[in-house]
């Protein structure tokens, strides 16, 4: 009878592999992975997916190096992208500032002293061509960390990409877009939750009709992590907000199977090695058993949860920084044995500011020393097996149904509404802030060591390392350049485009995204358009709780 | 003696807010009254609710490099409205910046990796420095 190892040789066999030499360094050859003698149990590629979404995993091919920048005007940030391509990088990664973040223009009285601080300013179109001009769209993937404004953003982004030649049906990448931790972890929110949604459901909606190489939507619980929660919360929470998304996307009548492959993932990989692998496995195999158990998936591509991973910011420390190098690399090792898609790695002076070019490169390094000198790719899912790792994988699924039967409570049997109810009720903000504060109880009392803050302080007092400096000029060339945009744009095509975008705002069955791309292909700018929404939709005012 | 009054604030668009939770317990499990503003706030509003709340301290929160910016603003909104209010920056703030905010009227820098312990410690001195 053939057994599960049986088929997953054949479906290994049918892979496209990388041409590696596959054994130790001392000339062990090495299994593409390794399961039970007799061929029982489970195998990557295999449902629920525990061990990884594809029977070859790194054999086929490594996980992308995707180096998180943003910081000044978008010609730096273009300036800093074409060096992550030179040295290796293959996946580029945006970051914006806090008024774009909040879908305010540089020039907005709340701006002042945040423009390009944080990541690269983008005001209209004219930033955007800015940022990737020079760069290959159709041939080099692309994220972008952007929530409130993700659709706006994203229609700057198509708007651009066309204008320079590249059809939006070859773009690949993904659009942040997981507007519910927002409310729930970072806090970087502007309209109320169910508009916010319905800009959601947009972005999904037309991305699974016109652009079948875009992730709509990254889950998130990278944020709901250093915002303080545990491990299984974060992972609770962020597979929970993907199950709202779902909800949300088969209500606005789209088949499952038609979007869900197009969900993707991102989680953080914290200090606590073990803990972390079993999380991202756990994560898999819920996933897997919801979609297809709870909401009727078919298709394998929905059922396989593919994440990206970020190394702790949360874990550096300002005290002796180079020691951040090493705690990233245990983290990003974590991510690689958990089978991440994609990797961040953090630099080591992120304790203090936005990294050099410097410590970006070392951070790019510690990845690329994992992927080619450890050989530990080489096996998928290697801890699989362990009585240890799986104990704990079932542990943290364990806590996460709990969270989930909790949610789906407050939801009333939605997991859509059971969002919406614990954001009002502040529920999760609640339980993340008293996670943060329980562990920082820990490093007081001494429960929890931390290297160079707790103890081992030798060294603390050392001279500081140069830091990346964000002049005021920045901001000063930033509202020059808006500036020229204002003056020379066609005004009358500008306010045609925001009156279609606030005509259509107030009617929730009509997709915003072409009245969007319309309104940044004539240069309308972030701030505009979204102050143009929000008198249709209002904003959302978090009641402050301690 | 009534406990210390302190007022807690996120100045500007940065929405990073466990630091200043965590803090604002911190503070509170140490026997003063905490009041957050919430998010969003500008220098003029808080020094307006500093001044209305009477409170003894201001601790502002800041992650993303505008400390020098906005700190000294709050400084400046408090004088505007004729108060005395010792302001603490606490967050991510570079050594060479803390000179600068100091030289801008900015009671205490808390940085990084400061344990509750000495949060409150220092907080204390300003207090101590600043009678009401």
């Amino acid at each position: 009878m053939a057994t599960n190892f049986d088929a997953w040789q054949g479906e290994f066999d049918s892979s496209k592999l990388r041409k590696a030499p596959f054994k130790t360094m001392s000339g062990i050859p090495l299994a593409p992975v390794y399961g039970p003698q007799d061929g029982s149990g489970e195998y990557p590629g295999q449902y629920p997916y525990t061990r990884g979404p594809y029977a070859s995993m790194y054999r086929s091919k490594l996980w992308t190096m995707r180096m998180f920048a943003g910081f000044g005007t978008a010609l730096d940030t273009n300036w800093r992208f074409k060096e992550i391509i030179k040295s290796g990088g293959d996946g580029l990664s945006t970051a914006f500032d806090m008024p774009t973040l909040l879908g305010l223009d540089s020039d907005h009285e709340m701006s002042l002293g945040e423009v390009g601080r944080c990541g690269v300013a983008i005001d209209s179109l004219a930033d955007m061509e800015d940022l990737y001009a020079g760069i290959d769209l159709s041939k080099i993937t692309t994220s972008m960390t952007i929530n409130s404004p993700a659709a706006v953003i994203f229609a700057m982004f198509v708007a651009q990409a066309e204008k320079a030649g590249v059809h939006r049906s070859q773009l690949g990448g993904t659009l942040q877009n997981d507007i519910l931790k927002e409310y729930q972890a970072q806090k970087e929110f502007v309209f109320p939750p169910r508009p916010a949604m319905r800009l959601v459901r947009d972005t999904i909606a037309f991305t699974a009709a016109e652009m079948p190489r875009w992730h709509s939507i990254s889950i998130s619980g990278y944020h709901i992590r250093e915002a303080g929660s545990t491990a299984a919360e974060e992972l609770a929470f962020t597979l929970a907000n993907g199950f709202a998304y779902v909800e949300l996307a088969m209500k606005a009548g789209l088949p499952i199977d038609s979007f869900a492959p197009r969900l993707s993932f991102f989680f953080n990989a914290h200090i606590d090695f073990f803990e972390e692998i079993a999380k991202y496995r756990a994560a898999r195999r819920i996933w897997a058993r919801w979609l297809k158990e709870r909401y009727g998936a078919v298709e394998a591509r929905s059922l396989q949860l593919r994440f990206h991973t970020q190394t702790a910011g949360v874990s550096l420390t300002a005290q002796q920084p180079e020691v951040n190098i090493v705690r990233t690399a245990i983290e990003a090792l974590a991510g690689v044995l958990g089978g991440t898609q994609s990797l961040h790695t953090n630099s080591m002076d992120e304790a203090m500011a936005l990294p050099t070019e410097r410590s970006a490169r070392i951070a790019l390094r510690t990845q690329q020393v994992i992927a080619t000198e450890t050989n530990v790719a080489h096996v998928a899912d290697p801890l699989g097996g362990s009585w240890y790792v799986e104990q704990l994988t079932d542990e943290i699924e364990r806590q996460a149904e709990e969270l989930f039967a909790y949610i789906d409570q407050l939801g009333h049997g939605s997991m859509l509404e059971g969002a919406f109810r614990g954001i009002d009720d502040n529920w999760y903000q609640g339980r993340i802030a008293d996670s943060a504060y329980e562990l920082e109880r820990q490093v007081n009392n001494g429960q929890r060591e931390i290297v160079g803050v707790t103890g081992y302080t030798e060294g603390n007092d050392e001279e500081q390392m140069p830091l990346l400096q964000i002049t005021n000029e920045d901001e000063a060339r930033q509202l020059k350049r808006l500036g020229e945009v204002r003056a020379t744009r066609d005004q009358r095509a500008v306010d045609a485009a925001l009156g279609r975008i606030a005509h259509e705002a107030a009617d929730p069955d009509i997709n915003l995204m072409p009245a969007l791309i319309e309104a940044a292909t004539v240069y309308a700018t972030l701030g505009e358009m979204m102050g143009t929404m929000e008198t249709v939709f209002g904003r959302h005012i978090e009641v402050p709780t301690i | 003696m009534p406990a210390p009054r302190i007022l807690v604030a996120k100045v500007g668009l940065d929405g990073h807010d466990r630091g200043i939770k965590v803090v604002a317990r911190i503070l509170r499990d140490a026997g003063m009254e905490v009041i957050y503003t919430g998010l969003f706030q500008t220098p003029a509003t808080v020094a307006a609710a500093a001044v209305d709340e009477d409170v003894d301290a201001i601790g502002l929160s800041m992650l993303s490099g505008a400390h020098l910016t906005l700190a000294p603003a709050v400084v400046e909104a408090i004088r505007k409205l004729g108060g005395d209010i010792p302001v603490i920056v606490g967050g991510i703030v570079p050594n060479p910046d803390i000179a600068t905010l100091k030289a801008a009227g900015i009671a205490a820098v808390l940085t990084p990796g400061a344990t509750s312990d000495q949060i409150v410690a220092d907080v204390r001195a300003v207090l101590a420095a600043h009678p009401h």
